[in-house]
């Protein structure tokens, strides 16, 4: 469950590739995939288990110096929660 | 934005030949044998087309695609496209060796079939004694650390045993459990009187499968997939007519659906005869059904019209008679009366015994 994962990391049954056609990123999984937009690709290529969730979003903010950190901390756990419902991320821990 | 029509899936048939002779398989119900089939090197040449199409994920499937012998090498290939290879089996013909061969190769994920949750059913269905080397498979590719779709296709007999599938799928570790009640096409069709539930038993199965899909979130997906005989809507079939999926058929028909080209006055191309990016954009098979311009009423002026494109066409000709019908599934369609005496037939039925045509296990059709 989302509150529970600390570092996380794409479940190995999941595999992110760069789409030729898009210049996008796929989260490609057993029969479905994700076409990812810009703030899902920049924090799902940090789920690699090595950073934990806080660590995603003081990296995210200083990048987006623009954005309101408290909403970069909203939006980045909500998007991992998302993904951890549905088995797509899990925690490297 | 996303391209109005690109294939993400390839749905590569690659024999209809199979250990197994489920009554609702969704095969043809005429099929060609093996020497009809497309070689290797052509498949090879399909992969690298449908890459450069932008597709993603391949699904190899069948029939039982570990009757050929040249998996490997369409794995391998698919895997320097950087496609994400899905293997549909029945697990019958699969060894441990070749499995970890496989998944050296490249191969993502396997998803493997199973009649029902008991032995003596489930090898009714499947018409032989596969259960219990099904369950190894299963067993193999968990310990192989290749994620696992179980899926199990439910009609009346089976259907009120949806707690023990799911326990089973549980049990094995599944990561995927693809619940999918019947569609009557093919040999369902055929079969369709034994085979659908009554409405009880899909309003229970659903309320069942709701509450293990909340329980399970997160460490197995769950899907139940609603029969269209008891929708109220129809379903987006293949996500639309041309937009998402590319199915190539063992003999190298290139199809919008499995069973496109069993639907009369529409024309496809083989593979072998044209290459994939033509056939998928100026094809007049391809073309026929894409895009507002062809819909019926009441569909042409219905707000659903973008999210079930008209929903199945080979339905609208089996139930209704006619391919350009609106799909016979839909409440608001002119035919649905042909569905609800399906419905009211099966009620009428439910206390009988229940009587299968069979697929033949060597049957070929040659021609």
């Amino acid at each position: 469950m989302p509150d529970s994962i600390v570092r996380p990391r794409l479940n190995p049954k999941a595999r992110l590739r760069l789409d030729r056609q898009t210049g996008r990123y796929l989260l490609l999984f057993p029969e479905a995939g994700l076409d990812l937009n810009h703030a899902g690709s920049d924090i799902l290529r940090r789920c690699t288990g090595e950073h934990t969730t806080e660590d995603i979003i003081s990296e995210l903010a200083a990048i987006h110096a623009g954005t309101p950190a408290a909403q970069i901390a909203r939006d980045v756990r909500a998007f991992v929660g998302t993904l951890a419902d549905r088995g797509l991320i899990q925690d490297a821990a | 934005m996303k391209m109005l029509y690109r294939p993400y899936t390839l749905i590569a048939e690659l024999t209809h030949r199979c250990p197994l002779r489920c009554p609702y398989c969704s095969n043809p119900m005429e099929s060609a044998g093996s020497e009809a089939e497309l070689d290797t090197e052509t498949w090879l040449r399909v992969f690298d087309e449908a890459d450069a199409l932008g597709v993603v994920q391949v699904n190899l499937t069948g029939g039982e695609p570990l009757l050929r012998e040249d998996v490997e090498r369409l794995i391998e290939r698919a895997a320097e496209r950087e496609l994400y290879t899905n293997l549909i089996t029945s697990g019958i013909p699969l060894t441990i060796e070749r499995l970890h061969r496989l998944k050296a190769r490249g191969l993502n994920s396997v998803q493997v079939s199973v009649q029902g949750a008991r032995q003596p059913e489930a090898d009714a269905v499947a018409g032989g004694s596969f259960f219990g080397r099904k369950l190894e498979v299963m067993r193999w590719v968990k310990s192989a650390g290749l994620p696992l779709t179980v899926n199990v296709v439910l009609h009346r007999e089976n259907l009120d045993g949806i707690e023990d599938v799911i326990r089973l799928a549980e049990r094995i570790g599944a990561d995927r459990l693809e619940l999918a009640n019947v569609q009557y096409l093919g040999w369902a069709l055929h079969n369709r009187t034994a085979l659908l539930p009554t409405r009880e038993q899909i309003e229970r199965a659903r309320t069942v499968a709701a509450e293990a899909k909340r329980r399970l979130r997160g460490t197995m997906d769950l899907c139940f997939v609603l029969p269209d005989y008891y929708a109220d809507r129809p379903k987006a079939c293949m996500d639309g007519w041309g937009r998402r999926y590319l199915v190539v058929n063992p003999e190298g028909l290139a199809l919008p659906c499995h069973l496109a080209h069993t639907l009369p006055g529409l024309s496809f191309d083989n593979v072998r005869e044209r290459p994939l990016t033509e056939i998928w954009h100026e094809s007049a098979g391809f073309n026929r059904f894409r895009g507002e311009e062809w819909l019926p009423d009441p569909c042409r002026s219905c707000p659903s019209r973008t999210e079930d494109f008209g929903g199945c066409r080979c339905q609208a000709y089996h139930v209704a008679g006619r391919t350009g019908a609106a799909d016979p599934a839909c409440a608001l369609a002119p035919d649905h009366w042909m569905i609800e005496a399906a419905r009211a037939r099966a009620v009428d039925q439910a206390e009988t015994p229940v009587v299968f045509e069979y697929r033949g296990t060597h049957r070929s059709v040659h021609g």
